[in-house]
């Protein structure tokens, strides 16, 4: 029964991953950077909601929903300001502006909320689900995140696949060039895909700190890169492998916890990943990138 | 086919006499870009009238790919000024060209090789289908109403050059000269004004060209919209242009009809080198 248990809860932690790890893969595919901001933007969520909910007492579905609107906000600003001016840059400097962009983001949290914990009150209550006379018992958090990251993918999925802003990202994810001769706005299209991958990682930070209720400046910043790992992992660029990735990195991680060792366990998390990249390089559901000589 | 009767207009091109009460879909004045030092394209003149097709030809490197790039904005004129159906363009962004009228082909093809062929073509739908991503999620009427205008208009285009059977194949699975197809009728897609396509016919077979040409014809015809091209194949370009620029290191040399170009000794200077030397080096 232990291992049933066991299994639902790496469920639901890879549930949060997946969740962020979209953000990740995402962005990549279209705008081809590794956004390792994503991570500072998932704490400024849970931030948002905490105030919202004890300091301005505000139901909890109403906090969330403002953590959305503003880390959507504050994503489009990032993208902006920081990511936009460097659209023809070489790579590493757009990668250096992200880290650059995270720190700035955890010490601002710093400047504005201390770095002291919070202890964030889980948005969806303490209660449990018991089955088979109490022998398991599921909290609610752990069912609504699952419940909630596979309603996202099917959503992002559905945009994706069918509809005209969906094929605007499929095209700029292949050829900006040909898809802004084809009358599509690339900028508009990246800003778009930093939208909806910040008011997910808001999502993300409540459920987050739902399950784990330590809220600090640095919440983030593990959780995001263990996202960023299981982006890698499932196959950076491509929506189900992020989805995979997050879910599998979730349940290795729980299985390393239960059955090896609790301070060994993100060691094992990130042993599995060189294998995997060893093995297939291009990650579970990548696609292969011919470059032409 | 009948030969087209080209007349003179005050900005000293031809346009077919059919189009010479309306505005010209394009006039180009003193259009010129520099890289560095070098005079990529320098005082470009062109006037095309709104239903005809135009040739751009010249040797290799002349300078042809950039007027394209000039005309789409990719690269931003150093002087001069291009009126598209009169209006001057300016500072317009790639994108809103595109809805201003201007679509485009490539010399090699950049279909977005990922998606199917249907896909393809409603990526040129984009700003005619018009609902939001809102509208989208929640499947709101309107977004199976403009899903299913966007589906049917696709097949139609696809129709154009039977291929509504190969709807559901990914773009890059399919033949060369499909591929080539795809293309022009995901920029019909977009709805233009004016059809740039850069090399049409490349590593097309004589008779896949000859029927390039009556299909370049038929859409002139049926969608009265204005082509310009670039081709190499030189069949193609007089068998269906009604006005040629000639174009080397930069510069127009000549521009006429078919008949006056093929007969101009510049132009045969250009392509096969001075008369009376031994060999020729004819290029592209």
């Amino acid at each position: 029964m232990s291992f049933l248990s066991y299994l639902i809860n790496g469920i639901s932690l890879g549930s949060i991953y997946a969740i962020i790890a979209l953000g990740y893969t995402m962005v990549y595919g279209i705008a081809k950077m590794l956004n390792f901001a994503h991570g500072d933007v998932i704490m400024v969520g849970a931030y948002v909601c905490f105030f919202a909910v004890t300091r301005f007492s505000l139901p909890p579905v109403v906090g969330v929903l403002l953590a959305m609107v503003v880390c959507t906000l504050l994503g489009m600003l990032i993208e902006r300001l920081a990511y936009k001016p460097l659209r023809s840059a070489p790579s590493l400097a757009v990668l250096i502006t992200a880290i650059g962009m995270s720190y700035f983001l955890q010490n601002s949290a710093q400047l504005l909320w201390t770095s002291n914990p919070k202890v964030f009150s889980s948005v969806v209550g303490n209660g449990a689900l018991k089955l088979f006379d109490g022998q398991l018992s599921i909290s609610y958090v752990t069912i609504v995140t699952i419940i909630i990251c596979f309603a996202i993918i099917a959503l992002l999925l559905f945009i994706v696949q069918n509809t005209k802003m969906g094929k605007a990202m499929r095209a700029c994810s292949e050829d900006k060039g040909a898809a802004m001769l084809m009358g599509i706005n690339v900028n508009t299209t990246i800003s778009f895909t930093f939208a909806i991958g910040s008011a997910l990682a808001a999502i993300a930070g409540v459920l987050l700190c739902s399950a784990y209720p330590t809220l600090m400046p640095t919440t983030g910043s593990l959780p995001g890169i263990k996202a960023f790992t299981a982006a890698v992992f499932g196959g950076i660029g491509s929506i189900p492998g992020a989805f995979l990735g997050g879910i599998l990195l979730g349940v290795i991680e729980i299985f390393a916890k239960a059955y090896i060792s609790t301070q060994l366990s993100d060691a094992i998390v990130f042993a599995v990943l060189i294998l995997v990249l060893v093995i297939k390089p291009t990650g579970l559901l990548g696609h292969e990138i011919h470059e032409k000589v | 086919m009948t030969k087209t009767n080209m007349v003179p207009v005050p900005s000293l091109g031809i346009i077919p006499e059919r189009d010479v009460n309306r505005m010209p879909i394009l006039d180009i004045h003193h259009l010129g870009i520099d890289f560095g030092g070098l005079h990529a394209v320098e005082d470009f003149n062109l006037v095309i009238g709104r239903t005809e097709i135009a040739g751009l030809i010249g040797p290799n490197g002349a300078g042809k790919t950039t007027v394209f790039n000039l005309l789409t904005n990719v690269y931003t004129p150093s002087r001069g000024v291009i009126l598209l159906d009169g209006v001057d363009i300016r500072g317009k962004k790639t994108w809103q060209l595109n809805e201003m009228g201007i679509a485009r082909t490539f010399q090699n093809i950049r279909l977005f090789n990922k998606l199917t062929v249907e896909d393809n073509v409603k990526v040129g739908l984009h700003n005619i289908c018009r609902y939001s991503t809102l509208e989208g999620v929640l499947r709101l009427p309107r977004y199976w109403k403009m899903e299913k205008e966007a589906h049917e208009k696709a097949m139609e285009l696809l129709s154009i050059f039977d291929m509504q059977h190969m709807a559901n194949y990914v773009a890059g699975s399919l033949p060369y000269g499909a591929q080539r197809r795809l293309e022009i009728v995901r920029a019909l897609a977009t709805n233009p004004k004016l059809l740039l396509l850069d090399e049409p016919a490349a590593g097309m077979n004589p008779s896949e060209t000859a029927e390039l040409m009556q299909n370049i014809r038929k859409i002139r015809d049926d969608f009265q919209i204005a082509i310009m091209l670039i081709e190499h194949d030189m069949n193609l370009v007089m068998g269906i242009c009604e006005g040629i620029a000639v174009l080397n290191y930069g510069k127009i040399i000549a521009k006429g009809t078919p008949d006056q170009i093929k007969a101009d000794p510049v132009v045969i200077e250009a392509y096969l080198g001075r008369q009376g030397e031994e060999s020729l080096h004819a290029e592209g």
